[in-house]
């Protein structure tokens, strides 16, 4: 079962660890990052339908995509955990498909690949605030939300309104992207 | 460049989870390389996924499942390198086609206008379309839904015009005839996720030879 004291917690800087294995090639802190999001990922794509062996493989080669991929993290635009999230996503995809997913082109840093501090802890805050949203939803929304997730809704039935407050979360990324593109023509 | 025209949530949603069919998610993806509006929708709607995903309950990993991790990280060398894209085509739709515009293989439909079709799974098709400048696309409705992304040109319909980067996305209410604009030829991504429904006779007899 999920703890929900340690889910909330947001003392844990998950974004710190994702850094130090880009930097420093952190196996301390990858092991770290294994421990908390591989049972999660494996968790997320049995509910997804996966088997528990398609489900381990996925969680595995997600956390190796983690490694490989960690210069690309930026965490003013997303937190560790969104970031591991659309990985995980991915990898299901390209799974459950058997061929690479479409993705959108990577953004290219600029000279200065450092994005600001300050972005970055306010974007962490308003992940940990959605989180909050989501459990606060009624039940009944909050289950049309997870079934969503979990494909258990055609696209037809994808809600245009699902209630989820958004907006501030939406317009941090904006700004960062827009703070990225700035640096980079500059 | 400014993009007017950028995706719903219902959209959003769909992507960000991993949920629609490879047709749409190919225009999506491309729609994102141009669009940082959509790309702040879909990575926000990421976060939902991502606090689900926290949520969830959690399944054991195997034993020695970080070992064999890391054994698998020491094994492979992943190089993701990153360069700024110029061409007609975004990335993710270069690798349907091998390359940038020049790779396409086109199809005629008459009147100049060309369709290509991308190797996606069943569930639905996506293709570029070419329209001379200042041509019009037959004029059709849909049974579903379509996605229009314009890549080179514009084009205008009933509903607004579009540019580089705009999507326009039309339900089974829309009946549209959209020209392309004088100033280059079109060329636009389309996504479909049941056959276009041609509003003249011929169009419709030849609608199944030509696979639109």
């Amino acid at each position: 079962m999920a703890q929900p004291t340690e889910k909330l917690d947001p003392s844990v800087d998950w974004s710190a660890k994702v850094l130090s294995v880009r930097d420093f090639k952190d196996e301390r802190a990858f092991a770290d990052l294994f421990a908390h999001f591989a049972p999660r990922i494996k968790g997320f794509l049995i509910k997804s339908g996966a088997s528990a062996q398609v489900a381990e493989e996925c969680a595995q080669e997600s956390m190796v995509t983690v490694w490989h991929k960690a210069h690309l993290f930026d965490p003013s635009r997303a937190s560790a955990s969104t970031w591991i999230f659309t990985i995980a996503r991915n990898k299901k995809i390209d799974a459950f498909r058997r061929a690479a997913r479409p993705e959108p082109e990577e953004l290219p840093w600029g000279p200065e690949p450092e994005p600001e501090a300050s972005d970055a802890m306010v974007l962490q805050q308003e992940t940990h605030k959605l989180a909050q949203a989501i459990e606060e939803l009624p039940q009944k929304q909050r289950d049309i939300v997870k079934r969503a997730y979990f494909g258990d809704l055609s696209h037809a039935e994808l809600a245009e309104q699902t209630g989820l407050p958004l907006g501030t979360i939406k317009s941090r990324i904006r700004l960062a992207l827009t703070r990225l593109r700035q640096t980079l023509s500059e | 460049m400014t993009i007017k025209h950028t995706l719903n949530e219902q959209l959003a949603m769909g992507y960000a989870a991993g949920v629609l069919p490879e047709a749409f998610d190919v225009v999506v993806a491309a729609h994102l390389s141009l669009s940082d509006e959509s790309r702040a929708i879909v990575s926000s709607y990421e976060a939902v996924g991502a606090c689900l995903m926290e949520n969830c309950e959690r399944a054991d990993m195997n034993p020695g499942a970080l070992s064999s991790t890391m054994d698998r990280i020491k094994n492979s060398n992943m190089i993701v390198h990153r360069k700024k894209n110029e061409n007609v085509l975004p990335e993710p739709v270069q690798k349907y086609f091998g390359g940038d515009i020049e790779k396409v293989k086109w199809t005629s439909l008459g009147g100049g206008v060309k369709q290509a079709v991308l190797p996606t799974d069943k569930k639905a098709q996506a293709r570029l379309l070419y329209i001379p400048a200042g041509q019009s696309v037959p004029d059709h409705g849909h049974r579903g839904l379509e996605l229009t992304l314009v890549l080179q040109g514009s084009f205008a319909d009933e509903v607004d015009h579009f540019g580089r980067g705009d999507i326009e996305i039309a339900g089974d209410d829309l009946d549209h005839q959209p020209v392309a604009g004088t100033e280059a030829d079109c060329i636009c991504l389309t996504a479909t996720d049941a056959p276009l429904r041609f509003n003249g006779l011929i169009p419709r007899i030849v609608q199944p030879f030509l696979k639109i």
